[in-house]
């Protein structure tokens, strides 16, 4: 179980985040919707680490993040970035069997790329993708790619940053599909950021919208429609008008 | 009173903005250098950094050489020929080449050929996440892309100079011999019978600072990034300007240690 606990932080005098309070049950899927700019990343970064909040206290099974060892508490995550963040003077392969050519996880090369090739036919890639540069795929297969990377050591715990964005509505679908059957299967706790409805409505369990550096509301994606909540109505019927400035 | 103030204001803040990038760059030195003496090392990035920072680096700095040792030969000859001391071509090109031309070339080379390319490498993987990447894949970004840069540069780029510097003294030699009427046998008696142990040295000693200021500095800006295609080209430029500046620093620092005693 993740929890956050008034998680502050601001970037000079832009606060961004201003006294984040959420749970994310384990093996439940959360997604955080909000709009752009609104510190969906900051505050999935902070959780990873990658950004140091202000104050307040992020936990993993009850252990504080920023106390925990290091390389046992990254083991247990995978990460899909946005834009795929795969490494350019890798082949592909390597990209997704990167923590298991070194480190704690490391295994002989010949087994690595066997897991790399059987994760990459997970996400409906073909072998002979396996030894192409990331600068020879589409969109679509780096983020399918990115992916399978971020599942390659079947982590406990995976967060998407905006899987579908940039993708046409097709492959869209393939990623959500992809990602509630990766995580149903794994049985893995998932945290999503993203702005794409069809999105939250196809993985999430569970939602909170990110909104003025708080979290605005929170509940099972089923209440989601009937909240009552002014912002979260705005922001799921993508209306210009309502309490969300259209202008920010 | 206020307005007599603001330009000290000005001069202090400055002054402290430039020590705080001073100490930022020195901690980050340190901080690769412990990493270079602390496992894991990623062996397979050291020889990509060899390979790209030695070996592709060859033509430029052998070019630069060539072409650095015949011009100072027709330079002292003419310069020379004022008070008949033409035949300290040989001396004056070795002596040139090893404790000055040669480490100061290579190292500026080193600083427009590597210091742009690894700033511009690591720069671009800091705004395509990448690096954040690393991190969340259990992999420290300083020992898998600084270290092994670093310690390449502080290895290999030595090695450059010592090429360099033979090549401009062959370069000095070709015109020497080909077109100012030196014999051969006796230009390359007195060059040898000239230089001594403590001018390779420095040349050696040099190179390995020139190394080591070019790979931190592409580092230490790429690191740091601004967002975007401007925050790469700012870091490269950054990156190449403050390590030809501290290149031409560092030589008179060094050179002012080694031989004024």
């Amino acid at each position: 179980m993740i929890t956050l606990s008034n998680v502050h932080k601001a970037f000079g005098p832009k606060k961004v985040l201003c006294g984040i309070d959420l749970t994310i049950e384990s093996g439940s899927s959360m997604v955080i919707i909000g709009g752009s700019g609104t510190g969906k990343s900051v505050l999935l970064k902070s959780v990873l680490g990658l950004v140091t909040p202000d104050s307040g206290v992020i936990t993993l099974d009850g252990q504080d993040v920023t106390r925990a060892d290091r390389d046992a508490f990254l083991a247990r995550f995978g990460m899909l970035f946005q834009g795929g963040a795969l490494f350019d003077s890798l082949p592909v392969w390597q990209n997704v069997a990167f923590r298991l050519l070194r480190g704690s996880l490391q295994r002989p090369r010949a087994e690595a790329r066997e897991i790399a090739i059987e994760k990459l036919r997970r996400v409906g890639l073909t072998p002979d993708v396996a030894d192409l540069f990331p600068s020879e795929l589409s969109g679509g297969m780096q983020k399918r790619v990115g992916l399978a990377r971020a599942i390659a050591a079947e982590p406990e715990i995976i967060f998407f940053d905006e899987p579908t964005t940039g993708l046409d509505p097709i492959m869209s679908g393939v990623i959500n599909d992809l990602i509630r059957e990766i995580v149903t299967e794994m049985g893995a706790t998932a945290m999503t950021i993203t702005h794409d409805m069809t999105s939250v409505r196809a993985i999430a369990h569970n939602v909170a919208m990110l909104h003025d550096g708080v979290i605005q509301w929170t509940g099972p994606v089923a209440q989601m429609d009937d909240s009552g909540d002014p912002y979260l109505d705005q922001f799921i019927s993508g209306r210009a008008t309502g309490p969300i400035e259209a202008i920010r | 009173m206020t307005a007599l103030l603001y330009p000290l204001g000005v001069l202090g803040r400055g002054t402290l903005a430039a020590m705080a990038s001073i100490g930022r760059v020195m901690l980050f030195a340190l901080s690769a250098l412990s990493h270079i003496l602390r496992p894991p090392f990623y062996g397979r990035e050291f020889m990509v950094a060899l390979l790209n920072i030695g070996w592709l680096s060859l033509p430029v700095v052998g070019l630069t050489a060539v072409f650095t040792g015949g011009a100072l030969a027709l330079q002292i000859y003419a310069g020379g020929a004022r008070f008949s001391a033409e035949a300290v071509v040989p001396q004056i090109v070795a002596i040139g080449m090893v404790r000055e031309l040669g480490p100061v070339l290579v190292g500026l080379m080193i600083a427009a050929r590597v210091t742009s390319s690894i700033a511009a490498e690591i720069a671009t993987m800091k705004v395509t996440e990448q690096i954040d990447a690393l991190t969340t894949l259990s992999t420290n970004p300083m020992k898998y892309l600084v270290a092994p840069r670093v310690l390449a540069a502080l290895l290999v780029v030595p090695v450059l100079v010592g090429v360099g510097d033979v090549i401009g003294i062959f370069g000095g030699y070709s015109v020497a011999t080909g077109s100012l009427g030196f014999n051969g046998a006796a230009y390359l008696k007195n060059t040898v019978n000239f230089l001594e142990p403590l001018d390779l040295l420095s040349s050696l000693i040099k190179g390995c600072a020139f190394g080591g200021i070019a790979a931190v500095m592409g580092c230490y800006f790429g690191m740091h990034s601004g967002r975007g295609a401007q925050g790469v080209g700012r870091a490269t430029k950054g990156a190449v300007e403050a390590a030809a500046v501290l290149i031409l620093a560092a030589n008179f620092l060094l050179t002012g240690a080694l031989f004024s005693l």
